[in-house]
């Protein structure tokens, strides 16, 4: 265990490396700044659903929390290193509350996507009405439908002069996502990463074998927002300003299709599907001959019918076909997808 | 006399009209090995879910060791030395033995403990050939030993097993009597079964389930030659 743990973090590191070398060379870093975190956004919903079978319609709530907690924190404090702490922890302490009552409260799958959803609109539809002077934290306005802009940006700690960005902050960013992915790493090996697969495959066996669902579901749902936050808080310093459109359904809903693309129950799978899509997406945006929601439409539905696992698993898959032995470990991160469908349906 | 290990006194699990379990009082002492039979729907499954907190009684108290657990969550009794084996299959279809075994291990044991405890138990279970194999692509008698072990690795004082040799071939169900005696060692055990030779193979004593009650309760000899009994049972299942 211990050595393919230290084997995780060289292959991670290698090509995270890799990547952070070569993509430059192709892509804008201001382009590649937003797919990092868009990457980091897929991956904290990949984690939770994912690898603890819980469905969350909402995780654009905790991005959305996470970047405007560092913008009031960064225009209050006047440097970044504490809101980009706030960040995190807000959206995790908001998660695990929410988690409490809904766990707790055993709701079953599909009322927790529902109540996700919700808490997630009612977010958007309370910052969006908060345009009134009267609407103030600190000396931050909240601006309603206007936003937030104007706040410090990311500076090198202990020194609010010391902005970091352009190139900077790409490498700021992608060492960011490649640390997150690490302790993700370190998580699904863990106990608990282990114990929370377990409870994705069969809640009322592991009850009986003596785990606390609740507890455990609502500590996964709270790390998976702390993740969103995070990702939230570094979008924040890339757009400069925040508005509510963070917190929206077409927000969360692409959250859920890069996950599906990219492909569920593996740690790559939703980075890629996030990054990758949404590069289609700024690509199609420069030009007006097709509609973009409507292309970003065919490519779900072509997911679903003939790649359900999604992309990455499949390309693994005819990896091991081509090249490799066939491992038993391979194809059986797809076939959990099946099954769950085939036990809910 | 020995200790107590389980107790209901009135159990009753309503479901809308149904009565699943009418007014049950059942006691267990413990290493006792009971069986429970009676017609399907008798209510026997019922009676384990709520004794191990899967549903919570109507009315009624379950006491374990002593103490009162009726409103207890499943994992909480669990949690004190409680296996069930469930009707259903209950197992992690898309992991591993040894993983589904490993987490089984791993609520009352270090991660290092947990793996000397899945390796000894997956031996003694006769399972190492198949240990790294996903539990969906296992035949039926496999899967049941498997959930075997889930419940014995935690070392239970009270076992519960639903119908353990249910679908099993002879040699399977032999292999299941090995393992249900290894386990009647050092905890009390009640087998719901249908399977009157396998019955008297391993248990003395029998309580009879019928329309939610229990209709007797008494040595498996008696209990097979009660003309009650064989009425209430032979005459549903014929
Ligand atoms: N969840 C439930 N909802 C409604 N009725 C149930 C439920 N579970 C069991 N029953 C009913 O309770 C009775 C006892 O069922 P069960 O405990 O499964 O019997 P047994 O295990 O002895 O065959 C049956 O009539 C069954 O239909
Ligand atoms: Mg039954």
């Amino acid at each position: 265990m211990q050595g393919s743990m230290s084997k995780d973090v060289m292959t991670t590191l290698v090509v995270s490396a890799a990547l952070i070398w070569a993509l430059p060379l192709m892509v804008s870093t201001y382009t590649l700044t937003i797919l990092i975190i868009y990457g980091m956004l897929g991956l904290s919903l990949g984690l939770i659903w994912g690898f603890g079978g819980i469905i969350c319609f909402g995780q654009a709530a905790y991005f959305g929390l996470g970047a405007y907690t560092y913008a009031i924190a960064a225009i209050n404090f006047g440097e970044s290193t504490i809101p980009m702490l706030l960040a995190v922890i807000v959206p995790a302490i908001f998660a695990a509350l929410l988690g409490l009552m809904m766990f707790y409260g055993r709701l079953t799958d599909v009322y927790l996507g529902v109540i996700t959803l919700v808490v997630m609109l009612i977010l958007f539809k309370f910052i969006n009405s908060t345009a009134g002077p009267q609407y103030v934290i600190g000396n931050a306005r909240l601006g309603g439908y206007n936003g937030i802009p104007g706040f410090q940006t990311l500076n090198v700690p202990g020194d609010p002069s010391a902005y970091i960005w352009g190139d900077a902050y790409f490498y700021v960013c992608a060492v960011m996502l490649a640390l997150v992915f690490i302790l993700v790493s370190a998580l699904l090996r863990s106990s608990f990463g282990r114990i929370a697969v377990g409870i994705r495959e069969n809640e009322t066996r592991m009850s009986l074998m003596g785990y606390d669902i609740r507890a455990r579901k609502t500590i996964l749902f709270s790390i998976g927002a702390a993740i969103a936050g995070l990702a939230g808080a570094l979008f924040a310093n890339w757009s400069e300003i925040v508005t509510p459109s963070l917190f929206s359904l077409r927000q969360s809903a692409e959250i859920i299709i890069w996950c599906i693309v990219g492909g569920f129950s593996n740690r790559v799978g939703p980075i890629f599907g996030a990054a990758g899509l949404a590069y289609i997406k700024i690509l199609l945006g420069q030009q007006s001959m097709v509609d973009n929601t409507l292309i970003m439409g065919i490519i779900l539905v072509v997911f679903v019918l003939f790649l359900p696992k999604g992309l990455v698993p499949a390309v693994a898959e005819l990896w091991n076909i081509s090249f490799g032995r066939r491992k038993r470990g391979a194809s059986r991160s797809g076939r959990r997808v099946r099954n769950r469908g085939k036990a809910n349906g | 006399m020995a200790e107590i290990v389980l107790e209901t006194q009135g159990l009753t699990m309503r479901f809308g009209g149904v009565v699943a379990a009418n007014n049950v009082d059942f006691t267990l002492h413990a290493r006792e090995l009971r069986c429970l039979i009676g017609p399907n729907g008798a209510g026997k499954s019922t009676f384990f879910k709520c004794v191990t907190g899967l549903q919570t009684p109507t009315e009624g108290q379950v006491f374990m060791r002593g103490e009162e657990t009726t409103q207890w969550m499943s994992h909480e009794i669990a949690s004190l030395g409680v296996g069930i084996k469930t009707q259903n299959p209950n197992v992690l279809d898309s992991l591993s033995v040894f993983e589904n075994i490993w987490l089984a291990a791993r609520r009352f044991h270090t991660p290092i403990e947990a793996n000397r405890k899945s390796q000894e138990i997956i031996e003694r279970l006769a399972l190492s050939s198949i240990a790294r194999a996903d539990l969906g692509q296992l035949a039926h008698g496999e899967r049941q030993r498997v959930e075997l072990g889930l419940v014995a690795v935690g070392d239970p004082w009270l076992v519960l097993l639903d119908e353990p040799a249910a679908g099993m071939s002879a040699e399977d169900v032999e292999r299941m009597t090995e393992i249900i005696h290894e386990l009647n060692k050092s905890a009390a055990i009640v087998i719901v079964e249908h399977d009157m030779q396998f019955i008297r193979s391993i248990a003395e004593n029998v309580t009879v389930f019928h329309q939610g009650s229990v209709l007797m309760e008494d040595h498996v000899d008696l209990v097979m030659a009660d003309q009650t009994v064989r009425n209430v049972y032979l005459g549903k299942k014929a």
